[in-house]
């Protein structure tokens, strides 16, 4: 089970400041879609609107089959409670902080949102995380507390709570920013495996070009609000059309 | 004769002796003026704290107004407003609830502040990921935010609870019958004010030591595993 995005025509503005103008992007069900693009391009803009956590000024986002729009010219639009609801039963998070629950053992951060949204039982959800916790390999981090583990546990263990309530689309904003370079690989290879055994449409913002090359079916390349460019990791990074591409992977690429 | 407990003037420790038990009656007051108080203000302080955070000006502006009322007028005037206005109005509350109600009120609008401080504290990024997780507002203020926050405001309202305490004896310009009042009329009768006045400021020391101790204890007691108290 997957969903499909479509943003149409979007526009997005903190005060007066526009990030995000006529956005258009559109990703089908199961894919997974990479953004790359400088620091300050809008990025992280889309996956907030996408999880509710922005609101837009103008145009209409899509989600597997739900929309909603902004009226033209009208202030900040605010979707109802039950709208938001059903948004978010569909979209997961997975956030550079990771941002686990402190005070929750890891047990605990994955049992929490399953019984009381999607009203598991606690053995049933329990059962789950266990399951979960496997996959991501810490089936004995169960009961240890978030500030016991290190950043790339966090981060799996962030990975595997955001899994527990299955969402259909999974985000992921610079997975692996605030990681030490020697913890990056066992977050990825986590992502990995998803991008290849679940079927699930995945979003991600990184900056870690190769991996996106390897996992992504399509690379949308961002600056100032705007995708400049899209298709195949191939095509983007052996063959981008655009200058701008071209100079943003030369520096990132040698850098 | 005081509250049926005859005064002996034979020596000062023998005067002390006498009137303690009177002073103890109006101990009992000062206590429970204290903790029921101290529930109000807990518990209102945290309606205030919310109420702010609401989402609709009609909500914080009133709110917000009455917090800063509370907080920036004087306990007396408060506490006179209310004892002898509200019986114009029909409402006649006994003095000891009035006060009472009086002290909770002023403290809630102090503990807001520290609520929201402490609501304030909590890393954006933790709303984020209930948010994100579908959690309902209720659920995260009582799974994630409240279990955070509890632990780090304790102290600060421990405190406040002490400094409470501390003004109980203006509920005797009310005619509530509490520790000060009691060693006042003793006075009045004895023309002898240093022993009953010492004895009340040492009841309050002790009073003070025993909160600060079971504070302590409490601090120690309420979870905060895995939160990092600064
Ligand atoms: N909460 C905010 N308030 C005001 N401006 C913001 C806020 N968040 C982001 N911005 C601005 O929006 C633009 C896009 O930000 P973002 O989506 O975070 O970019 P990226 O993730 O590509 O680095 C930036 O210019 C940033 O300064
Ligand atoms: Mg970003």
């Amino acid at each position: 089970m997957s969903a499909s995005i479509e943003f149409n025509q979007l526009h997005k503005r903190y005060g007066a400041h526009p990030v995000l103008r006529d956005f258009d992007l559109k990703v089908q069900a199961g894919e997974t879609v990479t953004l790359i693009g400088p620091s300050g391009s809008g990025k992280s803009t889309v996956l907030r609107i996408l999880m509710t956590l922005e609101p837009f000024q103008e145009g209409c986002l899509t989600l597997d089959g739900i929309s909603y729009h902004q009226p033209h010219g009208k202030p900040p639009f605010f979707a109802s409670d039950v709208h938001l609801h059903k948004v978010r039963a569909k979209v997961g998070m997975v956030f550079q902080s990771f941002n686990l629950f402190p005070h929750m053992t890891v047990l605990r951060n994955l049992v929490e949102a399953p019984t009381a949204v999607l009203g598991l039982s606690r053995d049933e959800a329990e059962g789950r995380a266990v399951e979960l916790l496997h996959m991501v390999g810490l089936s004995d981090k169960a009961k240890a507390y978030p500030g016991q583990l290190s950043g790339g546990q966090q981060q799996r263990v962030a990975i595997a709570r955001a899994l527990a309530m299955r969402p259909q689309v999974l985000l992921f904003d610079e997975p692996t920013s605030a990681l030490d370079p020697e913890l990056v690989g066992e977050v990825l290879s986590v992502i990995r495996s998803l991008a290849h055994e679940h079927d699930l449409t995945m979003l991600m913002v990184t900056h870690e070009m190769r991996f996106a090359r390897e996992i992504s079916d399509r690379v949308c390349f961002f600056e100032g609000g705007r995708i400049v460019e899209q298709g195949k990791p191939d095509q983007i990074f052996n063959a981008p059309e655009q200058e701008r591409t071209k100079r943003f992977l030369s520096s990132v690429l040698n850098g | 004769m005081i509250l049926g407990h005859e005064l002996v003037m034979s020596s000062s420790a023998a005067f002390a002796w006498s009137i303690l038990p009177i002073l103890l009656i109006g101990l009992r007051t000062t206590l429970l003026a204290m903790f029921a108080g101290f529930v109000i203000a807990v518990v209102v302080g945290m309606v205030f704290a919310l109420m702010r955070r609401s989402q609709w000006k009609i909500v914080t502006w009133p709110v917000g107004f009455v917090v800063e009322f509370l907080r920036n007028t004087p306990l007396l005037m408060q506490l006179f407003f209310l004892y002898f206005v509200l019986p114009e109005f029909g409402v006649t509350l006994p003095a000891f609830w009035t006060g009472t109600t009086v002290l909770g009120l002023q403290y809630a609008a102090y503990m807001s502040e520290v609520y929201r401080a402490g609501l304030d504290a909590l890393p954006k990024g933790q709303w984020e990921a209930a948010t994100a997780l579908n959690l309902s507002k209720t659920r995260t203020y009582r799974t994630v935010v409240l279990p955070q926050m509890i632990p780090r405001v304790l102290p600060a309202l421990g405190n406040y609870l002490i400094s409470m305490m501390k003004d109980t004896p203006v509920l005797s310009t009310i005619t509530v019958v509490e520790m000060l009042n009691l060693a006042n009329r003793i006075g009045d009768r004895t023309f002898e004010y240093l022993v009953p006045l010492s004895l009340v400021g040492a009841i309050f020391f002790v009073l003070t030591c025993v909160c600060s101790a079971l504070l302590r204890g409490l601090e120690r007691f309420v979870p905060q595993k895995g939160i990092a108290l600064r």
